[in-house]
């Protein structure tokens, strides 16, 4: 692939004993957009979090736009500036309001003024169309509208990659969907490289270009969505989908 | 929904729950039980407190001779305190020049309340810490202005213990937030450093760090070097009360979720940003009861510098009761320096409680 935005390669890690990443070989080409699945406890989440290095890889190198991580702290920097990331668990500020959380890295780490971080923080608001709660404190938000914060504040960093940690698997059932609207929207129109550890089926064919699916930290297979979906090709593939596709 | 489901209107409250009446019947009558230790206590109140009011106001003597005081003892002798009362306050500072101390412990105090005001949590509370400082460093020391000058040796009572407590928490405090971050660095050197001061300095008390300041440091110090006695006093507690902070800001770090620190360097902010911006802030608001508590035992263990001779004013009221003309009244002076200990921790426990209250914001429980 040669416009390879991330290239991960033989890439190997460890927590304590147990092997949770084992010769992951990945790239992800500019614009792509790949949702991994796989059963819990299959290193999916481990994966993506190596990108921006909130996890460390022991072997193997991985190189997101040109540029390898290391152990250095500027590289890493760098990296995290193009890279946002929305967490299960959303991670937001609980002491900032909606606004300050969505202003608080373009102010602070792509130094702009505060004037222009607002305005770019309403804009994306309007984009995940929770304009009116800027002033609220997260926790006087619902789960959904949570997350959506979260997705305006890793979009206000202007990234080139997005990570979706299992951004619906927190929430209550019936806000499950004004957060894959977004995601939708945010895939379809921006063009951004995306890639989504998700069980949503439904958002994997509607907006995947790859799918892959990772067992016991390998990565077992990896197909379009409708040939993944409608002809798997690994048993345990097969055992996975029947589980939770009832 | 089934129709007896359906709330009727409004009931007025059952007559009988609220007022003295029921309050009394459930507070203290509650059980047999608590009906014989309300009594219990009841009595206890009624045998100590006519006597002490006695004591206190109705029988003291406001004023007089140490001779009248003498001649009835069945009422406090207030006469040793107002005659005194400049001397605890103020120690042995020049009598006609006590307008000074009185107007920099002024200065200070005002100091501390604005540090204590939001309004004022912005760069120009350097600028009022920076003037405070100067204004009541001349007063105290003066040699300039037409002030006469005044040697530190001569100051005593109410000022040094307040510098001895602004100073201390002023230093403190951020002195035991980075040993805080330092225990959880990760860089070992670092890590071992903090670890070591932390624990050393907790596992001695304060009163061997002031002897330690005061008689071993001066040995190590080259011939015609010296610091400050009260400095190294200054210092000791300085040192000892960061340990005690590091360890109660570390506890506030540790109930920060791992999600905090990850969202805030999912966003690219530097170790520092995210520790001032995410983390600090929170973990500081969690820890504000157990920091105010520090901080009213500084103050009170200020009193501990006695022992090395320092006039505070533990040790100014010490003295006091030891003139030979007023000996016997040291109850007056142990009530008189008490309140005045009182005055000062009430005040900052209050002022943790409207700070707890504040900084609640955006968390709703």
């Amino acid at each position: 692939m040669a416009d390879a935005i991330i290239r991960m390669s033989d890439v190997n890690k460890w927590y304590g004993q147990f092997h949770v990443l084992r010769n992951i070989n990945l790239e992800v080409a500019r614009g792509e957009r790949i949702v991994i699945c796989g059963p819990s406890g299959s290193g999916k989440s481990t994966l993506i979090r190596c990108i921006n290095r909130l996890e460390e890889h022991q072997q193997g190198s991985i190189v997101v736009d040109g540029t390898e991580l290391t152990n250095d702290l500027r590289q890493i920097d760098a990296i995290r500036r193009d890279v946002g990331m929305v967490f299960q668990h959303f991670n937001l500020f609980p002491h900032l309001t909606v606004l300050e959380n969505l202003t608080l890295g373009p102010t602070w780490v792509l130094k702009q003024p505060l004037a222009q971080a607002r305005e770019a923080a309403m804009k994306y608001l309007e984009r995940v169309r929770i304009p009116d709660q800027a002033d609220k404190y997260p926790g006087q938000l619902s789960g959904g509208q949570q997350q959506r914060v979260a997705i305006a504040r890793s979009l206000c960093m202007n990234p080139k990659i997005m990570l979706f940690d299992e951004p619906t698997s927190a929430l209550d059932p019936e806000m499950v969907k004004e957060v894959l609207d977004v995601m939708v929207g945010l895939a379809q129109e921006s063009g951004m490289t995306m890639l989504c550890v998700t069980h949503e089926m439904g958002f994997a064919r509607k907006v995947a270009d790859r799918v892959i699916f990772m067992d016991r930290g390998e990565i077992i297979e990896e197909n379009s969505p409708d040939a993944f979906f409608d002809h798997p090709r690994n048993e345990r593939t097969k055992l996975f989908l029947s589980q939770i596709l009832h | 929904m089934s129709a007896d489901h359906i709330p009727e209107d409004g009931l007025p409250p059952p007559t009988g729950h609220a007022g003295m009446r029921r309050w009394l019947r459930e507070r203290l009558f509650s059980s047999p039980l608590n009906t014989l230790l309300t009594a219990l206590a009841a009595w206890l109140l009624l045998m100590a407190l006519p006597p002490l009011v006695e004591w206190l106001f109705i029988r003291a003597h406001w004023t007089g001779t140490p001779a009248a005081c003498r001649a009835d003892t069945s009422g406090a002798c207030w006469a040793f305190i107002a005659d005194k009362h400049r001397f605890i306050l103020f120690g042995t500072y020049p009598y006609e020049q006590q307008w000074r101390p009185m107007l920099a412990t002024a200065i200070m105090i005002a100091t501390v309340v604005a540090s204590g005001m939001r309004r004022f949590w912005n760069a120009g509370l350097v600028l009022i810490w920076v003037a405070g400082l100067a204004a009541s460093g001349v007063l105290m020391w003066g040699g300039v202005l037409g002030l006469a000058r005044v040697e530190d040796t001569l100051w005593g009572g109410l000022p040094i213990t307040l510098m001895l407590s602004v100073f201390g928490i002023a230093a403190a405090f951020p002195l035991g937030i980075v040993l805080a971050l330092g225990r959880r660095s990760r860089m070992p050197a670092i890590r071992t450093l903090c670890v070591v001061y932390i624990e050393l300095i907790r596992g001695v008390p304060l009163i061997s760090l002031l002897f330690m300041a005061s008689v071993m440091l001066p040995l190590f110090f080259p011939e015609g070097f010296d610091i400050d006695k009260l400095l190294r006093a200054q210092i000791a507690i300085i040192l000892f009360t960061a340990a005690y902070i590091a360890e109660i800001v570390r506890g506030g770090l540790q109930a920060i979720p791992k999600g905090q620190y990850e969202g805030a360097e999912s966003i690219g902010l530097s170790y520092w940003q995210m520790m001032r911006k995410i983390i600090l802030p929170q973990a500081l608001r969690l820890v504000v009861p157990p920091i105010v508590s520090t901080f009213i035992g500084l103050f009170k263990d200020t009193s501990l510098v006695i022992i090395i001779g320092t006039f505070d004013l533990m040790l100014t009221v010490k003295t006091a009761m030891a003139d030979i003309a007023w000996r016997g009244f040291s109850a007056e002076g142990y009530v008189f320096v008490g309140l005045i200990y009182f005055a000062f921790c009430f005040a900052m426990s209050r002022y943790g409680r409207a700070l707890e209250k504040r900084l609640g914001t955006g968390y709703s429980r």
